[in-house]
C-alpha cells in the first residue's frame, strides 16, 4: 500500500474544535474526517455529514424477522404439526404474541448491530491504525487529506493556529 | 451547553479529560488491589462448591433435591426468578434512563449492565439443570427434527425461552457496543505488546470518527428504545409461568406489572451493593457520588412502593373476589406454617424501603448498604413465599407437605453467587467499569468545576449589571 498523509491539527477541547471545523469549513477547505474522545453533538452537522440510515435498516431487520416468524409458527402450528392444547384454536394468535415480539427485538437489534459493524469497518481483525492514539483520550484531532490540500497546505495550518490547535502535525501511514 | 446550577454535580474533584481516563483506566492497569483477591478468592470457593452440587444433581439426578409432587418448584425455581429479577435494573439503567435523559446513569451503567449479563447468566443455569436432561437443551428451540415434534408455542415456558435468550443477546450487545469506544481508550494507553493486541482486538478497531461517533449514537438510542419494553416483557413472561396456571396465589392478573416492579426493586438493590463496594475499592467516589446514590435510592422508593401495594391488593382482591381457595391461599401465606417466610419478606420488602423517605438514610452510605442486603434478602423470600407456600397445600390435604431444601439445592444457590461474583470481580479488573466516553460527554455540564465556573460567571454578570443600574 503507498503512504498516505495526513495533515492533523489537535485541539483541546469540543468547543475550540467546533468553532474550528466551522471556520475551516467557511474557508472551503475539505475536512477528510474528525476523530474525537467522546460523541461531540452538532459535530456531524458542522462537518455536512449526511444522517445516518442505521435506524431504517434496524426497523427493516425488525419487520422481515416478525414476519418471517410469524409465517413460521402458523406454518408449524396449521400445517405441519396442527395439535390441540388445552382445547385452544390452531391458529391462536394472541398466544404468538410474546414469541412475535420478542423476535423482533431480536432480529431488530442483531440486524442493526452487524449493520453498524460493518458500515463502520470495525473488527477485530483488519483494523486501521489510529492517526492520533491520544483521540482516545482527550485530544480533539481535525484531519485532512495532505494531497487533496496539495497547495493550501500552508493557509491550512495558519488557519488551524488562528482557530486555537494546540499542535498542529503531519503524519504518514503506510 | 447547558449547565444547571441547582442540580447536584455528578463528577466531583479536580479534574479534566486526561484525568477521567487515567482515574477509570487505573483499576485495569497494575497489581490488583488486597480487597479484589480476597474476594475473588471467597467467589472461587463458592463457584466450586456449585459446580460440585451441579456435577452431583446430574450424577444422581434430581432426586437429590428435596421436591416431591407437592411441592414440584422449589429453590431452583426461586433462584431462577431472582437472578432474573436482579439483571433487570441494568437494562432499566442503561436504556429507560438514556431514553429519559438522566446524566447520572451515567456513572453506574456500565456496571449494572455488566451485573444483567452475568444474572442472567446465573439464572439460566437453573432451566439447564432443572429441566432434567442437560445434554438435550436444544429440545427447547422450534427447528425441524427428526421427532417431528415441535415446542408449543402456546405455552409461557416456550415464550420464556425467547424471552430470556432474546434478553440476555439483547442486553449483550447494548453493553458491548457501549464498551467498544472505552476498549480503544485502553488500547491506545496500553504499555506491553500483549496487552495492546488485546485490547486492539476487543475494540474492533475503533477510532471515534465523526462518523462512527454518529452512528453509535444513533444505535444506542434504537437498542434503548427496544430494551425498554424487552425489560418490561422479560418479568412479565416469567409471571406468565405462574399467572396462567390454575394455581390459587398464582392466577391473578395483577402478576405483570408486580413482578416487573419487583424485578426493578431487586435489581436497584443488587446494583447499590455493588457500587457501594467498588467505588470504596477501586476509588471511584468522585464519579459515583453520593447524589448517584440517593437517586438510586429513590427509584427504591418508588418500587418498593409499588410493590407493597401489590401485596396488599393480592390481599384486597382475595377477600373480595369470594373465592374461598383463593382467600385460603392468602390465609395461609400469613399465617400458615411458612409465616415466618411471609413476614420476612413483609418486612424487608414493604417495611424497611420507607425508611428511605429520610433524606439523611438516602445519603448515608452504610445504612443504604444494609438496606440494598435487605432488600435482596427480602425480593429472594418474596419468590419463595410465591412459589413454596401456594404450592405446599394443594388440593387433596392428605398430600400437603413441609418443603426444605437439601444441601445441595442450598450449594448450587452459593454456587451461582460464586460464578456472579467471579464474573463481576473479573469484569472489574479487565474492563473500565464506568462508561468513560459517557462521563466526559457531561463533565462540561455537571461537574462541580462547571457549576462553580457556571456560578461565578452569574455573580459576576448579577455585579455588572448592579454596576450599571446604580451609575
Amino acid at each position: 500500500m503507498a503512504t498516505k498523509k495526513y495533515l492533523l491539527g489537535i485541539f483541546d477541547d469540543e468547543i475550540t474544535l467546533m468553532k474550528a471545523v466551522k471556520g475551516v469549513r467557511a474557508a472551503g477547505t475539505k475536512i477528510y474526517d474528525v476523530y474525537t474522545p467522546f460523541p461531540v453533538h452538532g459535530l456531524d452537522d458542522a462537518m455536512g455529514l449526511r444522517h445516518t440510515r442505521l435506524h431504517t435498516a434496524g426497523f427493516l431487520f425488525g419487520a422481515t424477522g416478525v414476519l418471517l416468524m410469524f409465517l413460521y409458527i402458523t406454518w408449524i402450528n396449521t400445517v405441519n404439526y396442527p395439535i390441540i392444547v388445552g382445547g385452544k384454536p390452531y391458529f391462536a394468535l394472541p398466544a404468538y404474541i410474546p414469541v412475535l415480539f420478542e423476535i423482533t427485538v431480536l432480529s431488530a437489534s442483531v440486524g442493526m448491530v452487524i449493520a453498524y459493524f460493518v458500515r463502520n469497518g470495525l473488527s477485530p481483525i483488519r483494523q486501521e491504525p489510529p492517526l492520533d492514539s491520544r483521540a482516545t483520550d482527550h485530544k480533539f484531532v481535525v484531519a485532512f487529506d495532505a494531497e487533496e490540500l496539495s497547495g493550501e497546505m500552508d493557509n491550512v495550518k495558519e488557519l488551524l493556529a488562528e482557530h486555537g490547535a494546540s499542535e498542529i502535525n503531519e503524519k504518514e501511514i503506510d | 451547553m447547558f449547565v444547571s446550577p441547582i442540580r447536584e454535580p455528578l463528577i466531583t474533584g479536580n479534574k479534566d479529560y486526561h484525568q477521567i481516563t487515567e482515574d477509570i483506566a487505573r483499576p485495569t492497569e497494575g497489581r490488583p488491589q488486597i480487597g479484589w483477591i480476597i474476594g475473588m478468592g471467597i467467589a472461587q470457593v463458592a463457584l466450586l462448591l456449585g459446580v460440585f452440587m451441579m456435577l452431583w444433581t446430574i450424577w444422581y439426578g434430581i432426586g437429590t433435591w428435596n421436591l416431591n409432587r407437592t411441592v414440584g418448584w422449589g429453590w431452583d425455581i426461586t433462584n431462577f426468578v431472582w437472578w432474573i429479577g436482579i439483571g433487570h435494573a441494568g437494562t432499566l439503567i442503561s436504556a429507560i434512563l438514556l431514553l429519559f435523559r438522566q446524566k447520572w446513569r451515567t456513572g453506574v451503567n456500565r456496571a449494572a449492565e455488566a451485573m444483567t449479563i452475568f444474572a442472567v447468566l446465573c439464572a439460566a443455569l437453573y432451566p439447564g439443570i432443572h429441566m432434567g436432561r442437560l445434554w438435550v437443551p436444544f429440545y427447547i428451540f422450534p427447528y425441524p427434527n427428526t421427532r417431528a415434534v415441535w415446542p408449543n408455542f402456546d405455552s409461557p415456558l416456550l415464550w420464556d425461552v425467547f424471552a430470556i435468550s432474546t434478553y440476555f443477546t439483547v442486553s449483550l450487545l447494548f453493553w458491548y457496543i457501549g464498551l467498544i469506544p472505552d476498549l480503544a481508550t485502553l488500547r491506545d494507553r496500553a504499555k506491553s505488546t500483549l496487552r495492546k493486541n488485546i485490547y486492539k482486538a476487543l475494540s474492533f478497531g475503533w477510532r471515534g470518527s465523526a462518523k462512527q461517533w454518529q452512528r453509535f449514537e444513533s444505535i444506542s438510542l434504537v437498542l434503548a428504545g427496544l430494551a425498554t419494553p424487552l425489560v418490561l416483557s422479560v418479568h412479565t413472561i416469567v409471571s406468565f409461568d405462574f399467572a396462567t396456571s390454575v394455581i390459587p396465589g398464582w392466577h391473578t392478573t395483577i402478576f405483570p406489572p408486580y413482578f416487573v416492579a419487583g424485578a426493578i426493586f431487586s435489581g436497584f438493590a443488587m446494583v447499590l451493593t455493588l457500587m457501594i463496594i467498588t467505588r470504596k475499592i477501586l476509588h471511584l467516589e468522585d464519579y459515583i457520588t453520593i447524589g448517584h446514590i440517593e437517586s438510586m435510592n429513590k427509584v427504591i422508593i418508588l418500587t418498593g412502593s409499588i410493590v407493597g401495594i401489590a401485596y396488599t391488593t393480592e390481599l384486597f382482591v382475595a377477600w373480595y373476589s369470594g373465592n374461598i381457595y383463593e382467600q385460603y391461599a392468602f390465609l395461609n401465606r400469613a399465617m400458615g406454617p411458612y409465616a415466618w417466610a411471609y413476614w420476612i419478606m413483609m418486612t424487608c420488602n414493604v417495611f424497611s424501603p420507607q425508611l428511605m423517605w429520610i433524606k439523611k438514610l438516602r445519603r448515608n452510605l452504610v445504612a443504604t448498604f444494609i438496606l440494598s442486603i435487605i432488600i435482596n434478602i427480602g425480593m429472594w423470600f418474596e419468590r419463595f413465599v410465591i412459589i413454596v407456600t401456594s404450592l405446599h397445600r394443594d388440593f387433596l390435604p392428605s398430600s400437603w407437605t413441609y418443603y426444605v431444601p437439601t444441601f445441595v439445592e442450598v450449594g448450587i444457590f452459593i454456587g451461582t453467587l460464586g460464578i456472579f461474583f467471579t464474573l463481576f470481580l473479573l469484569f472489574a479488573r479487565t474492563f473500565p467499569v464506568i462508561a468513560i466516553a459517557e462521563v466526559k460527554s457531561i463533565w462540561r455540564t455537571s461537574s462541580n468545576q462547571a457549576i462553580e465556573k457556571f456560578q461565578q460567571q452569574e455573580e459576576a454578570e448579577a455585579a455588572a449589571e448592579k454596576e450599571t443600574a446604580t451609575v
